[in-house]
C-alpha cells in the first residue's frame, strides 16, 4: 500500500477519504450484508426447533444430498477441463486460440434458462436425441444426468478462467527446462506446473462449487421438480415458498448461504496463499 | 441431534442412489394446488399398504400446472400415475401413446375420485362487493387466475365464465366471448400454475379477487386467516372433475402397475375421501359429503357435457390454435 | 477472438507434451457440453422460419419483455458502474478497519445462489420487511416494480465491475500520480485526468460483463419482479413461460435473441479487455 499516502493531500482530501469510505461501507452494508443477514433472521424467526425441523425434514435432506452429489460429479470434471483448457491455451500456440478462449467464456454470458432450453431441445423426449434415448431406455431430462449436464454447462468457465491467466503469466520456461532434463509429460505437470497453479486451481474449484450448488434457472428447466428425487436445494427453496412455508424456505436458503460463506472463507485463505 | 440427522441423511442417500427400489416407489404427477392434499393422503396410504402387503413404499410428488405436467410427461418425465384436474390433459397422454384411450373406464365416476368448482377469494370485508361472474368483468376489478395454456385450473375458470355468459346472453357465443375477454383484460398476471396465482394474490397482495378451485380458496382462507380473506361462491359454476390415471407405459416399465392401480382405487375409499373433503374438495361418497356439508355452500353446477357438448368440442371450439381462447387471451 | 491475430506465429516444433491430449479434452468437453446444445437451439430457431421468428419476437409482449430487460439492466449497470468503481477505489487506495471484510463482502453475490438472493431481497423490501417498512409508507414500492428487477440485477452483477477494476488500480504506476501532485493538481483533477483514463478500459469491460450478466439473470428476479406481462416480465422469464406452455418455437426464438445479445456483449467485453491489457503494457 505504498500509494496510500499519495491521496493524503492536506485538508479536504482527508475528509473526502472518510466520506468515500463511509459511503462504500454503508452502501455495502445495506445492499449486500443486509440481505445476507435477513436470511438467517427469517430462518430463525420461529426459533431453533422449527429451524432444525425444517432442515431435518427428509425432503430438505434429500435436496441437500442431491445438490451435493451434483457438485461432487461436476466439480472434478470441471477441474479436469479447466486444467486441460489452460494447458492447451497457455502452453501452446495454435491458430484459433482466441476463438477457443471466447468459446470457453460463452456460458458466462448465456442465461442459464437458455442453457436449460438448449438441453431440453436436445435430450427431451421430443428433442433431437429423444427417440434414440427413448429406444435405449436412457433418462436424461428430469433426472440426475440432466441436472448434472446443465450444471456443467453453467460452470464450465470457472476453473479455466482462474488457471489460464496464471499459466500464461508463468510462461513455459520451467516446463521446457524439465523437458530437457528428460521428464515426461505427467512428471512435468505434477512436479512443475501443478505446484505453481495449485492455489488458483483450488480457488477456481471453490467458485465452481459455489456456483454448482446454487444453480437455479437452468436446473429448473430440466428438473421436473419431483420432490425427494430431482429437487435440488435452490429449487427446494422455491418449492417450500410455494408450499406457503416461508420460514422453511428461508431455512433451506440459510444452508445455501452457509455454503456460500464457507466458500468465501476458503477463498480468502487461498487468496492469502496465492499472494504468499 | 447428530445421530438422527446422519440416519435420515443415509436414508435419503439410499433413496437417491437406488433405483432398484423402484418397485416400491411411485411418482404421482399432480396439479399445482394439490400440494397439501397429497401431503395428507400419502402417509395414510403408505400405512394402509404396509398393513395389507407388508411392504414399505415411498410416494414422490411433482406439482405444477396440469397441462405443463402432462407435457413434461410427454417430454419424458416418468410419472407412474397422474392426478390431474382436467380430462384433456390425460387425453393428451393417451394420444401420445402413454396410456390407453379408455382410461375413464378404469375407475368409478369416469375415473374422478373428487371434484371441485371455480370459486372466488376476495379481500377482507369484500370492499368491491364481488359476488358473481359479472363483477369480474367490471372495469374497477383486478382479477387473478393462472395461465390457461399451462393450468387446467385457469381453463375451468375460462369455461365457467363462458358458461355463465352463455346463460346471460341466451346462448350467444360471441357475446359470451366478449364477456370473458373483459374478464381476461382485468388480469395483470397469468402465473403458470394455480399456486403461483395464489402467491400473487395472497403474498404479493396483487388483485382484488382470486379465481381458483373452491378447494384452494378454502385452504388459503384458512392458511392466511390473519388477512381475513373471504370465500365467495358464484351463483353458477362449472363441475370440475379431477381425473386420475395410471400412466401404463411408465408403470409397466417401472413394474409399478399393481401398486399404482391400488393407490388410485384407494382414493375412492371412505378414509381417503374424508381426507379429501377435509381439504375442501367435494366427494362422491355421500356419508362423507354429509359430514362436511357446512363447509361447502350450495351452488348450481353445470357440466362440460351440458354446456359445451364435451371435451372434444371444447378442444375444437375453444382451446385449439386460433379458437376462442386465442381471441380472449390476447394479453399473452 | 481478437487476441488470436496478435499471437506470434506457430512454432515449428512443439516443445511441451500433452498438446493433443489437452486440446482434445478441451474441444470434446466444449463440444458436448456447450456447442451441441447451443447448436440444437440454433437448429430449432432455423426450423421456425424467418417470418414466424420475426412475428414471435416482435409480438407486443415479447418487445415489452426485451425493453424491460434492457432498461432494468441499464439501470443496474449504471448503478454498478458508480458503486463498483467506488468499491474498487476504496478497497485499493484506503486502509481502514474492516477492509478485508468489506473486500470479502464483494464476493457474496458470486457465491450466494441467485434464487436465495432474490428471495431475501424480496422479503427485505416487501411491505413487512426491514427496508419495506420504511420505504412503503414513503410511497416507494421496490418489490414488483422495474426498480426491484434492477436491484436484483445490480446485486448479482456488482462483483464483475469491482473485480475487473481492482487489479488495474492496484497495478497503476504511482509515479504518474506523484508527478501530478508535484505539479499541484487537485485530487479530482488527478482522478479524472490520470487515474480514470488508465482504468477506463477495464471499467468498461467490467460494466459490459455486468450488463450481459444482468440480461440473463433469472433466479434473483423471478421472486422480486411480480412477473406482470408488459410491466415487470423479463425476457428470460417469457422464454421460460413459453417453454412451460410447450411453445418451443416461442421459447427458442426468444432464447436466440438473448443468445445474440450475449454473444455481442461477450465480443465487446473481450475487445475492451484486450484494449485494457494493451493500455496496461504501454503505461508500464
Amino acid at each position: 500500500m505504498t500509494v496510500t499516502t499519495l491521496t493524503h493531500l492536506p485538508g479536504q482530501s482527508r475528509r473526502g477519504e472518510r466520506l468515500l469510505i463511509g459511503l462504500a461501507v454503508s452502501l455495502s452494508l445495506l445492499f449486500i450484508a443486509a440481505p445476507l443477514a435477513f436470511i438467517f433472521a427469517r430462518a430463525f424467526s420461529r426459533g431453533w426447533e422449527v429451524y432444525a425441523a425444517n432442515i431435518l425434514h427428509p425432503m430438505t435432506l434429500h435436496a441437500i444430498w442431491l445438490t451435493t452429489i451434483t457438485a461432487i460429479i461436476v466439480v472434478p470434471l470441471n477441474v479436469a477441463f479447466g486444467i486441460a483448457a489452460a494447458w492447451a491455451v497457455a502452453k501452446h500456440r495454435f491458430p484459433g486460440r482466441g476463438i477457443l478462449v471466447t468459446m470457453i467464456e460463452i456460458p458466462f454470458s448465456i442465461s442459464p434458462i437458455i442453457a436449460g432450453i438448449c438441453y431440453l431441445l436436445l435430450y427431451g423426449r421430443q428433442g433431437l436425441l429423444g427417440p434414440w434415448l427413448q429406444a435405449n431406455d436412457l433418462q436424461v431430462m428430469f433426472a440426475l444426468p440432466g441436472i448434472v449436464l446443465v450444471t456443467m454447462f453453467v460452470t464450465a468457465p470457472f476453473v479455466a478462467r482462474e488457471v489460464l491467466p496464471l499459466m500464461q503469466a508463468q510462461g513455459t520456461e520451467q516446463e521446457e527446462a524439465a523437458v530437457t532434463l528428460g521428464a515426461n509429460g505427467w512428471q512435468i505437470f505434477t512436479r512443475v506446473t501443478l505446484p505453481n497453479i495449485k492455489w488458483a486451481l483450488l480457488y477456481g474449484a471453490v467458485l465452481c462449487t459455489a456456483r454448482a450448488v446454487g444453480e437455479f434457472g437452468g436446473v429448473s428447466v430440466v428438473s421436473g421438480n419431483i420432490r425427494g428425487q430431482t429437487n435440488t436445494l435452490p429449487l427446494h427453496v422455491e418449492l417450500l415458498f410455494n408450499d406457503l412455508n416461508a420460514v422453511g424456505a428461508f431455512a433451506a436458503a440459510s444452508t445455501l448461504t452457509l455454503i456460500a460463506i464457507v466458500a468465501l472463507l476458503v477463498k480468502a485463505v487461498l487468496e492469502g496463499r496465492k499472494a504468499g | 441431534m447428530t445421530i438422527p440427522f446422519i440416519r435420515t441423511a443415509l436414508v435419503a442417500a439410499a433413496l437417491a442412489a437406488s433405483p432398484a427400489a423402484a418397485q416400491d416407489s411411485l411418482l404421482n404427477t399432480s396439479y399445482d394446488v394439490a400440494r397439501e392434499l397429497f401431503e395428507a393422503l400419502n402417509p395414510v396410504f403408505a400405512d394402509h399398504w404396509q398393513e395389507t402387503t407388508g411392504r414399505t413404499i415411498t410416494i414422490d410428488m411433482s406439482h405444477g400446472g396440469s397441462s405443463r405436467q402432462a407435457r413434461a410427461i410427454l417430454e419424458g418425465l416418468r410419472a407412474d400415475i397422474v392426478t390431474f384436474n382436467q380430462e384433456t390433459d390425460i387425453d393428451v397422454l393417451a394420444a401420445g401413446g402413454l396410456l390407453s384411450a379408455d382410461w375413464r373406464d378404469a375407475l368409478p365416476n369416469g375415473a374422478s375420485p373428487w371434484y371441485s368448482l371455480p370459486a372466488f377469494l376476495v379481500r377482507d370485508g369484500n370492499p368491491l362487493n364481488i359476488q358473481d361472474w359479472d363483477d369480474l368483468a367490471r372495469a374497477d376489478v383486478s382479477v387473478i387466475f393462472p395461465n390457461p395454456r399451462t393450468s387446467g385450473n385457469a381453463r375451468y375458470t375460462y369455461l365457467a365464465a363462458f358458461a355463465y355468459a352463455l346463460e346471460q346472453n341466451d346462448g350467444d357465443e360471441d357475446a359470451a366471448e366478449a364477456f370473458v375477454r373483459a374478464i381476461f383484460d382485468n388480469v395483470p398476471v397469468f402465473d403458470t400454475g394455480g399456486r403461483g396465482a395464489t402467491q400473487t394474490f395472497a403474498e404479493r397482495n396483487i388483485g382484488d379477487v382470486l379465481v381458483t378451485f373452491e378447494a384452494e380458496t378454502g385452504g388459503i382462507a384458512a392458511a392466511y386467516a390473519d388477512q381475513g380473506l373471504e370465500r365467495i361462491t358464484p351463483s353458477v359454476s362449472l363441475f370440475a372433475a379431477f381425473p386420475v390415471a395410471v400412466v401404463s407405459e411408465v408403470a409397466e416399465r417401472n413394474g409399478t402397475s399393481e401398486l399404482a392401480t391400488a393407490y388410485l382405487e384407494w382414493l375412492y375409499t371412505e378414509d381417503a375421501q374424508r381426507i379429501v373433503a377435509q381439504n375442501y374438495y367435494r366427494v362422491a361418497d355421500e356419508g362423507v359429503s354429509a359430514e362436511f356439508a357446512d363447509q361447502l355452500p350450495d351452488v348450481r353446477l353445470v357440466t362440460v357435457d351440458d354446456v359445451f357438448g364435451g371435451w372434444d368440442a371444447i378442444q375444437e371450439n375453444h382451446f385449439a390454435e386460433g379458437a376462442r381462447l386465442d381471441n380472449v387471451f390476447v394479453n399473452q | 477472438m481478437s487476441t488470436a491475430t496478435f499471437d506470434p506465429p506457430i512454432r515449428a516444433k512443439r516443445v511441451l507434451p500433452g498438446f493433443t491430449l489437452s486440446l482434445g479434452t478441451t474441444l470434446l468437453y466444449l463440444t458436448l457440453i456447450v456447442l451441441i446444445p447451443v447448436a440444437a437451439l440454433i437448429l430449432k430457431g432455423a426450423e421456425i422460419g424467418p417470418d414466424r421468428f420475426w412475428r414471435i419476437i416482435s409480438s407486443p409482449r415479447a418487445v415489452a419483455a426485451f425493453q424491460i430487460t434492457l432498461t432494468a439492466a441499464a439501470i443496474a449497470t449504471v448503478f454498478n458502474a458508480v458503486y463498483g468503481l467506488l468499491m474498487a477505489w476504496v478497497l485499493v487506495r484506503y486502509d481502514f478497519p474492516g477492509k478485508r471484510l468489506l473486500d470479502a463482502l464483494m464476493d457474496v453475490p458470486f457465491a450466494l445462489p441467485t434464487a436465495v438472493a432474490g428471495l431475501s431481497l424480496t422479503a427485505l423490501f416487501s411491505a413487512n420487511g426491514w427496508f419495506g417498512t420504511v420505504l412503503h409508507p414513503a410511497g416507494i414500492p421496490v418489490v414488483y416494480t422495474i426498480w426491484g428487477i434492477a436491484m436484483a440485477m445490480a446485486f448479482t452483477s456488482v462483483p464483475f465491475v469491482v473485480r475487473t477494476v481492482q487489479p488495474v488500480l492496484e497495478d497503476m504506476d504511482p509515479a504518474l500520480e506523484q508527478a501530478a501532485v508535484t505539479l499541484g493538481a487537485r485530487p479530482w483533477a488527478i482522478f479524472s485526468r490520470v487515474v480514470f483514463p488508465a482504468i477506463l478500459p477495464a471499467w468498461l469491460a467490467g460494466c459490459t460483463t455486468a450488463f450481459a450478466r444482468s440480461l440473463g439473470e433469472f433466479g434473483a428476479i423471478v421472486f422480486i419482479a411480480g412477473n406482470l406481462p408488459f410491466k415487470t416480465e423479463i425476457a428470460a422469464l417469457l422464454a421460460y413461460i413459453r417453454l412451460e406452455e410447450f411453445d418451443y418455437n416461442g421459447a427458442a426464438a426468444i432464447a436466440l435473441v438473448l443468445l445474440g445479445f450475449a454473444l455481442i456483449l461477450l465480443l465487446v467485453s473481450n475487445l475492451l479487455q484486450f484494449w485494457a491489457s494493451r493500455y496496461h503494457e504501454v503505461s508500464r
